[in-house]
């Protein structure tokens, strides 16, 4: 059985504070109907963390039906072919439905079944957390609506057959430019008039606090897994660690046990990739760290991409899971401190390194993840030849066919 | 007493100053000048849509507020205009130039429905905005409970805006059945007066409204007609005199 711990108050690293800020960025910013509902539920996650029982029930679930813990799998082909000592991939794109998400959702959904709840909600923007919502569903006997933008709903309609078929409601969200941003705004609407019988359960490290904390401890296997792996293989050195970063829940669980549990000297050069889109200076990018400003958008402050009278801006990226205009409030934390270095990464990097991964190890990575890798030849060029490098494979690819179809990567 | 919602900006500038124009004829008691935002998440359809006309206006809270000075310079005898913004558009502009800006053009409060009363960032825009006599008005909730009833009503001026049912703005066939109960916990934890809003659209949903409660916001119901200002100042006028109150 995998043996996960949750993060308590008081550890070492134990932000957020009392009131849910990372240094300046989270907080609480949301209508009165929620707040009191948003206190509920921290003192329930609280309750929970304190309560072995539901870390048991949690572990059990993580090991029997998702298959932790998750390889750590040495890419050697890979690594030869953009000039690196070694690269280690943390398969996360093998979990039970494909993606880093399930972890996240079984803990909310249990949470919510322990605090009565008998109807959840999700946003999605790939589809890979509104999957993973449906099925935590389907296996807990949840009723499930997950809002999803019409332009994402045409992007990934394999993942929206398989939600209806698990017997999720997907209500589609065509406000806006119907992506993961209108979708979050949708579902918090929704929630405010469904508070009272309905658990929302967010899907990455962002919305209003204790969402940002809980799903980082949620997703925390990712990295405290990843540093035993390390142990049990006994991989001398690591030079940098890489993960995606679209809210940034994945990046957030690998790097948060890392930033808490290996001392500064001894740790690896963490980097987080962000969606350039079509280029930094296209305007049409995800790089909310990167060209940000911080502002307030779905109940949390944090680098957000707005116009100079505080509108949130849209975002654009190839992969529907990065396309977002935030940025969960720890990452803006984290970079201000200079504890994680954030990269941006173009769709066509993106779709190369999807190529390179593909062809080399026979791994189809989700195109969020191929961002991640997309910043192998650039740590090759900047940390030389024998360096060790892990990525996070937040997830599969088997969603993207027709959008790498549509990039151009053909097969003759 | 009416409290009349109006769009800053649409359908357009002139229109909005003519909607201004109209509710302040018919009666209204406080003007509730809302600011377009690009995630009005506390909104209904029907505002949603009107601040997305605004926004392609060019409208934000800057020009917001300019019509508000304009139209106060322009009456003297003009209700007092309370702005209703999102938190962002203020931190973008900066409390401080926020709160002078305000000042200057005599609005008098400032609604801000994802403010909570015990955030440290309401703490903030208080200390820029109390000194130059510039109401907050926190917005109390059928969830809110007597701790956050209390502290919201500590910290609001000039009045307590009520909540009137779960969900957005927007017209609704039916009042929300807990409604006098909510008022009066609302009324346990202060000695302000309590407007109630999010929900109320017609005379008889006012007239039911005023008899609990010492004003009525009304909406989506106006925006609706802020194109036609002669029908806007008649429907007004037909709020106002359900929801005086002696």
């Amino acid at each position: 059985m995998s043996d996960v711990l949750l993060p308590s108050a008081d550890d070492a690293y134990a932000s957020p504070d009392a009131q849910g800020f990372f240094g300046p960025y989270g907080g609480t910013f949301v209508p009165e109907t929620v707040m009191p509902v948003l206190a509920e539920l921290e003192a329930a996650y609280r309750e929970a963390q304190a309560d072995p029982a539901f870390a048991e029930e949690l572990n059990l679930l993580l090991t029997d039906y998702v298959g932790r813990p998750s390889p750590l799998y040495r890419a050697d082909r890979l690594a030869e072919a953009t000039g690196l000592g070694a690269v280690y991939l943390k398969r996360e794109d093998l979990n039970h439905t494909g993606a880093h998400k399930i972890n996240n959702t079984l803990g909310q959904c249990l949470l919510a079944k322990r605090m009565g709840k008998h109807r959840v909600i999700a946003e999605t923007g790939a589809g890979q957390h509104g999957v993973a919502t449906a099925t935590t569903a389907a296996l807990m006997g949840l009723e499930c609506a997950v809002f999803m933008g019409t332009e994402d709903i045409r992007r990934q309609s394999l993942n929206v057959y398989k939600m209806r078929l698990l017997g999720a409601e997907v209500v589609p969200v065509a406000e806006g430019t119907g992506t993961l941003a209108d979708a979050v705004t949708a579902a918090l609407r929704h929630w405010v008039e469904r508070v009272e019988d309905t658990f929302y359960v967010i899907g990455s490290v962002v919305g209003p606090h204790p969402y940002p904390a809980m799903v980082r401890d949620f997703q925390a296997v990712i990295g405290t897994e990843t540093i035993a792996q390390m142990a049990e293989k006994a991989i001398p050195r690591v030079d940098a660690v890489v993960a995606c970063v679209g809210g940034g829940s994945n990046a957030a669980g690998m790097f948060f046990p890392f930033l808490r549990d290996v001392p500064a000297e001894e740790r690896p050069l963490l980097v987080g990739a962000e969606a350039a889109g079509l280029g930094l200076e296209s305007g049409k990018h995800g790089a909310a760290l990167t060209k940000g400003s911080p502002g307030v958008l779905h109940g949390f402050y944090s680098y957000l991409l707005q116009d100079d009278a505080g509108n949130p801006l849209e975002a654009y990226s190839i992969s529907a899971g990065l396309d977002y205009p935030g940025v969960g409030p720890e990452h803006s934390f984290f970079k201000d401190e200079g504890l994680v270095r954030y990269e941006a990464v173009t769709d066509q990097e993106a779709v190369d390194a999807f190529a390179l991964c593909t062809r080399t190890e026979g791994i189809i990575p989700a195109i969020e993840s191929s961002h991640a890798l997309a910043l192998l030849p650039r740590l090759a060029a900047e940390l030389g030849p024998d360096a060790v490098v892990i990525v996070n494979v937040s997830g599969r690819g088997d969603k993207d066919m027709d959008i790498v179809r549509e990039a151009g990567l053909g097969v003759d | 007493m009416l409290v009349a919602y109006v769009m800053a900006g649409y359908p357009d500038r002139a229109g909005s100053l003519a909607a201004l124009e109209a509710v302040a004829r018919g009666g209204a008691g406080v003007i509730e000048l809302g600011v377009p935002y690009g995630d009005a998440v506390a909104d209904g359809p029907v505002i949603v849509e009107a601040g997305k006309v605004a926004l392609g206006n060019g409208f934000g809270l800057a020009e917001t507020i300019a019509l508000a000075g304009e139209f106060m310079e322009a009456h003297s005898d003009a209700p007092p205009i309370a702005l209703m913004t999102y938190l962002n558009p203020m931190m973008r502009l900066g409390f401080p130039r926020v709160a002078a800006l305000a000042a200057e053009a005599r609005v008098s409060g400032f609604i801000v429905p994802d403010l909570p009363p015990d955030s440290p960032m309401a703490d903030r825009w208080l200390a820029a905005s109390e000194p130059l006599g510039i109401d907050t008005v926190f917005l109390a909730a059928p969830t809110s409970t007597p701790a956050r009833l209390e502290a919201l009503g500590a910290r609001s001026r000039g009045f307590v805006y009520v909540v009137s049912s779960l969900g957005v703005t927007g017209e609704r066939d039916e009042l929300a059945a807990g409604l006098p109960g909510l008022v009066a916990r609302v009324r346990e934890h202060t000695t302000l007066p309590v407007a109630v809003g999010f929900g109320v659209g017609t005379a008889e949903q006012a007239a039911e409204v005023a008899k609990i409660a010492d004003g009525v916001v009304v909406g989506s119901a106006i925006v609706r007609r802020q194109g036609e200002p002669v029908a806007l100042e008649a429907f007004v006028r037909e709020l106002v005199a359900v929801a005086a109150r002696d």
